[in-house]
């Protein structure tokens, strides 16, 4: 008898509870009524720039399996720090920054960009290295209206008017890298990827760019990030006997890759590797075995520019600093300095009035890569294509070069080989 | 267990009036999403509690049951944020190819939900009577559960077109026909995860007092002679273990409005093991033990991860040690503790057989 009434009390306390929590459902925004969310969701920014500072986020991934290549960018984005605070900051407030962990965690990094963005009141955020990280960081910018700045070389297709792209897209990139291989005659390709969105949607457009150059795909392999063994997909390759490997592989992934090619007894002679992922700090850690084969990347440390000399000398000098310079490295110094453009352009913090300065005037910075101008529209910057050889000191001998700075084009709408029904779905998709 | 009902009750109801009304009015914004973060994870670890601590199975794969709710409200959300477009993602990876034929009914809100419930209870059925009548338990029971935590993360991250892969599923924009940015919505789906929570605190304090709590003990202490009296333990070790994973369902499917994004890597072996974590520092067989140690486990990986990147695993791990060596009963134990050793002389309590059992998992 007293066991049911007292089972009959903790249900009707549960049931108070849920009610409670169902009461107040009812005042937050629909689906369908945007006006409301829009005015509701715009939370006022909390960023404060009345004292002599200004808060920036970095965000990278310290811990974790992609620690090795983003402990360089935070790295290189301190040193960027500290050259404009040595000159004087921006618009004459010295940045203070907040270093974020993302532990190779995609739910992590979204957490981290609203702690950044809210507790922090940081006014923008520099930071991420793979594609699944700045998608799971884009929408907390968008919600939250703050600012990206990604400096890794992506698959393109996206845009935001959060994020600003100082890596290469596609058509800077991969393009380049196609243009190369049909220029040297090679007729097969073989597709190696790591699995997931970048070496995936890019092998999507090598394979619509090729069918156009006449280039036959003969095989697609793809392994898991976190996983190193290539011995029985390289036994594919090797029994394709391609022309050339087109190699979308990221992050330690790549030292079993190249291990398993020698293995097979593949060799640059014969089947050579170009790579957009394996730059001077990767070379090194594969040994003599990758020599003699390919990357495409904008920046090489062998380029001969007039800014890039003080800045591998800057970096040498530069406190736990690895020694050599390499692309996204320097798509992260450019992002720095790009911010600090925008913000005296616009003569302020405020996210709105940089996106606006951005479209109002053509944005430049003198990068160590050359002199690159942001696209205000789309957000991202024209770089020059390279294609380098990897020599026995594991610096990149330029053996292709763009014959000029290549305007950012995400969504390739320059290209006619590439279908305008996936663009649309593509666009529709984001929107 | 407890001799006294309104003890525990009244603390569930302490603990309710701190959730529902204390948090939401004095933290921000963002640590109040983080909370209901960790009571995603609570909620799943009151399951834990249910099944290691009172049952003795110790489950390291609830990450498998946490990925069904997840997914299956990922899905939901997806398809919503998408309407009647095939979902971004898969655009990117095989342009002109149609939605897969399981999405299609995930569209329908009252079908996700009814997954939400029935998807665990049905798998963890047939997993647990399976295992339980072959008396599969100790060691075979929890490496099982954590290979298919580890085959279920494998095979999220291999088909990428289907489940979003590595990447996961993100970028959600409604939730039931809420808009998931507006800070109203975001405090609605905070209140639902923290009701939720004490909802399965209210279940569990049910079970603990019922006859069916004293034969799940029975059970986990001496399996034999539950037996030998008639009952069958396997039925018994059955409803704690589909009970867990509906659970850790729950969990799973309020993870995806809160945090906005779910991957194979929140679900996976770290993740699972890192559930069981909680749940030992808090007190697997105590009623509050496990949803504190979840949240506990929680916090500490949000900002003492912040101010620590390196250090903070060395932590988590240094306190699990210490827990286990001096407090097998969790830190939620230390007050009980405290209280026998100030007053004088009381009525040693007759040695609990979990003490043996305990040594033995340990040991093993």
């Amino acid at each position: 008898m007293s066991n049911t009434s007292k089972r009959m009390r903790a249900l009707t306390a549960t049931g108070a509870i849920v009610t409670v929590a169902l009461v107040l459902a009812g005042c937050g925004a629909r689906a369908g009524d945007d006006a409301a969310a829009a005015g509701s969701s715009a939370a006022a920014s909390c960023v404060d720039t009345s004292g002599d500072t200004v808060k920036l986020g970095f965000l990278n991934s310290l811990t974790g399996g992609m620690a090795i290549s983003e402990k360089t960018v935070s790295n290189v984005l301190h040193m960027a720090a500290d050259e404009i605070n040595a000159d004087g900051g921006i618009l004459g407030k010295k940045i203070e920054y907040v270093q974020e962990d993302g532990a190779t965690d995609w739910p992590t990094f979204a957490e981290k960009t609203e702690k950044l963005l809210t507790q922090d009141c940081v006014a923008a955020i520099f930071g991420g290295w793979t594609s699944s990280s700045r998608k799971a960081v884009k929408p907390v910018v968008e919600k939250l209206n703050g600012l990206f700045f990604y400096p890794v070389q992506y698959e393109g297709l996206e845009s935001s008017p959060n994020i600003y792209y100082t890596g290469a897209t596609t058509n800077q990139q991969i393009i380049p890298a196609m243009d190369f291989l049909a220029a040297k005659g090679v007729k097969t390709l073989f597709l190696a990827g790591s699995d997931y969105v970048f070496p995936r949607t890019a092998n999507a457009i090598i394979k619509l760019y090729a069918a156009k150059l006449g280039i036959k795909i003969v095989g697609e392999e793809y392994v898991p990030l976190d996983k190193d063994d290539w011995t029985s997909q390289v036994a594919k390759i090797a029994a394709a006997k391609p022309d050339f490997i087109f190699n979308t592989i990221n992050g330690s992934s790549n030292v079993g890759f190249i291990k398993a090619y020698y293995d097979a007894g593949l060799t640059p002679a014969k089947t050579p590797i170009i790579s957009v992922s394996i730059a001077e700090e990767e070379a090194p850690a594969m040994g003599h075995e990758v020599t003699g084969n390919f990357a495409s990347w904008n920046y090489f440390q062998s380029l001969e520019t007039d800014t890039n000399p003080e800045f591998i000398k800057s970096w040498k000098a530069y406190p736990n600093s690895s020694g050599v310079t390499s692309d996204p490295m320097e798509a992260a110094y450019i992002s720095m300095y790009l911010y600090k453009a925008l913000v005296e352009a616009a003569g302020s913090f405020d996210v709105d009035a940089v996106n606006a300065a951005a479209k109002a005037k053509p944005i430049t910075f003198d990068a160590p890569e050359g002199k690159v101008t942001l696209d205000g529209e789309n957000h991202h910057i024209s770089k020059p294509g390279h294609i380098g050889r990897i020599n026995a000191d594991n610096q990149f001998d330029i053996v292709w070069a763009s014959d000029k700075f290549i305007e950012p084009d995400p969504y390739l709408e320059g290209y006619d080989w590439f279908p305008a029904d996936i663009r649309k779905q593509l666009t529709d998709a984001a929107g | 267990m407890t001799k006294k009902p309104w003890i525990s009750l009244s603390g569930i109801g302490l603990f309710a009036v701190l959730l529902l009304t204390v948090a939401p009015l004095v933290l921000s914004d963002h640590w109040l999403n983080n909370l209901g973060k960790y009571c995603c994870w609570a909620i799943a670890a009151v399951g834990i509690g249910l099944a290691w601590g009172r049952g003795g199975m110790l489950v390291m794969g609830q990450g498998v049951f946490f990925a069904l709710g997840a997914y299956a409200m990922a899905m939901h959300l997806t398809l919503e944020t998408a309407g009647d477009r095939v979902p971004g993602f898969m655009v990117l990876y095989d342009p002109l190819a149609p939605l897969p034929m399981f999405w299609e009914p995930f569209r329908s809100a009252g079908f996700t939900l009814a997954a939400i419930v029935l998807l665990p209870v049905v798998v963890a059925g047939i997993l647990g009577y399976a295992l339980f009548k072959r008396r599969v338990k100790g060691a075979y029971f929890a490496i099982l559960t954590q290979a298919l935590a580890v085959a279920l993360a494998t095979l999220i991250s291999s088909t990428i077109r289907e489940t979003g892969g590595d990447t996961g599923l993100s970028d959600f924009k409604y939730f039931f026909g809420f808009v998931l940015n507006d800070p109203a919505n975001r405090l609605m789906v905070y209140l639902i995860v923290a009701a939720l929570l004490i909802v399965c605190l209210l279940v569990v304090w049910q079970f603990y007092r019922s006859r069916f709590g004293e034969l799940l003990i029975a059970t986990r202490d001496a399996e034999e002679r539950v037996r030998f009296l008639g009952y069958d333990p396997a039925n018994v070790k059955l409803v704690a273990f589909v009970v867990s994973a509906l659970m850790a369902s729950i969990g799973g499917a309020m993870f995806v409005p809160i945090v906005g994004i779910i991957t194979p890597a929140e679900i996976g072996a770290a993740a699972s093991i890192l559930m069981i974590a909680g749940v030992a520092l808090g007190g697997r067989a105590s009623l509050f033990g496990p949803a504190l140690g979840a949240i506990a486990v929680g916090w500490g990986q949000s900002s003492l991860g912040s101010t620590w990147p390196d250090g903070w695993t060395y932590i988590l791990g240094l306190l699990f040690i210490v827990v286990i060596l001096f407090l097998p009963n969790g830190l939620s134990s230390l007050p009980a503790r405290f209280m026998r050793r100030a007053r004088p002389k009381p009525p040693e309590p007759p040695a609990p057989a979990i003490a043996a059992v305990e040594l033995e998992e340990v040991r093993s």
